[in-house]
């Protein structure tokens, strides 16, 4: 009985987070937010951005987003690429657009369907369109709904949080 | 004389924050519009004689929302047309921008999915902004009058199968029995409309 509640729990414990290939996909909003959003280091610089393939303006910024992660590797600086695709499509369309372009920043799937729910726990002025970018650092949060154009814009933005 | 200026640039300030904002509120009186349909006709608000309401929903052929919602758009015509509370919609997208949403495969997409509601092009992008649509689908529930009662989302979930609330369909009950539409604003997640 002992073993069956052990057993029990460690499959709990997966089907909450699970992964598909080596990205982590989030069943809910709450669970991703727990890890990405809270709890954050005062000396770091987080950007988080929302995302999916078939979001033409979202992977016309992604190459900028990239290149500005490698750009400050090593620092005190950490970025996630949230995609929106559905999990049913990491597979077949997810991994292979980030193999396509190589996008090597780290990547999660976010699949929780019940988006009225978070949207406004991103930001209450979120319409609900991506691409969207979250620029963090302690407790401070700053949101854009907007497409960028280049690494400097992002750069110019990131300014602002460490002000 | 003094208060009335004060009044005044009060009353200017808060219609240019209105007009900035953009997009229709709860009790605004929708604008109608004459638009191409996919049938090759024109189609407004005031040529369906006999509705009682009107569900306008801007919506178009390539956003993955969009399509995951197509059976529950015509789920909705079938169910509230004959009740005349008639689906009309509207892609809002300009073809430059994405060919995908161009007049000819909005024409393909309507006989292959056998929409039972008229599918318009908003050319010239003039009417989304004016109801303020930033997202494929958003919706507009008018009542006969055109008066807003209802904005946002068809339902609580993207995906069909774990649908809980079907926050559109409620409204129209609502409307159609003459109660409170709660909740009357709701927001999802969509494709963004792009003016050129």
């Amino acid at each position: 009985m002992k073993n069956l509640k052990t057993i029990l729990s460690i499959l709990l414990l997966i089907t909450s987070v699970y992964s598909f290939g080596q990205i982590k996909t989030y069943a809910t909003f709450d669970e991703f937010e727990g890890d990405y959003l809270k709890n954050l280091s005062d000396d770091t610089v987080y950007v988080v951005n929302f995302w999916a393939t078939w979001c033409a303006p979202c992977i016309a910024e992604l190459p900028y987003f990239e290149a500005l992660n490698k750009k400050n590797e090593g620092k005190n600086f950490k970025m996630v690429l949230v995609n929106m695709d559905s999990p049913k499509s990491t597979e077949s369309r997810v991994i292979p657009f980030l193999s396509k372009n190589k996008i090597e920043t780290e990547v999660v799937v976010l699949g929780d369907s019940k988006t009225y729910k978070w949207i406004d726990k991103v930001d209450p002025s979120w319409s609900g369109s991506i691409p969207i970018t979250i620029i963090l650092k302690g407790n401070k949060k700053h949101f854009y709904e907007k497409d960028y154009e280049s690494v400097e814009e992002i750069e110019a933005d990131i300014l602002k949080i460490n002000n | 004389m003094k208060k009335q200026i004060t009044v005044f640039v009060f009353t200017i300030l808060l219609s240019i924050a209105a007009v900035a904002q953009g997009g229709y509120k709860i009790g605004d009186k929708a604008t109608d519009f004459k638009l191409k349909g996919t049938d090759g006709k024109m189609h407004s608000l005031k040529d369906m004689k006999d509705a009682k309401g009107y569900v306008v929903i801007f919506t178009c052929n390539h956003c993955p929302f969009s399509k995951a919602y197509e059976n529950r758009i015509i789920a909705l015509e079938t169910k509230y047309g004959p009740k005349g509370y008639h689906v009309i919609a509207i892609n809002p997208n300009d073809p430059e921008v994405n060919p995908a949403d161009s007049y000819d495969l909005m024409i393909d997409r309507a006989v292959e999915k056998g929409f039972n509601f008229p599918y318009l092009i908003d050319a010239g992008q003039k009417i989304y902004p004016q109801y303020g649509a930033t997202k494929t689908p958003h919706v507009f529930l008018l009542d006969k009058n055109l008066i807003v009662k209802y904005i946002g989302a068809i339902d609580d979930s993207t995906e069909e199968e774990n649908v809980e609330i079907p926050f559109l369909a409620n409204a129209i009950d609502a409307l159609i029995a003459g109660k409170a539409i709660n909740p009357e604003l709701t927001k999802a997640i969509g494709c963004g409309i792009k003016k050129k």
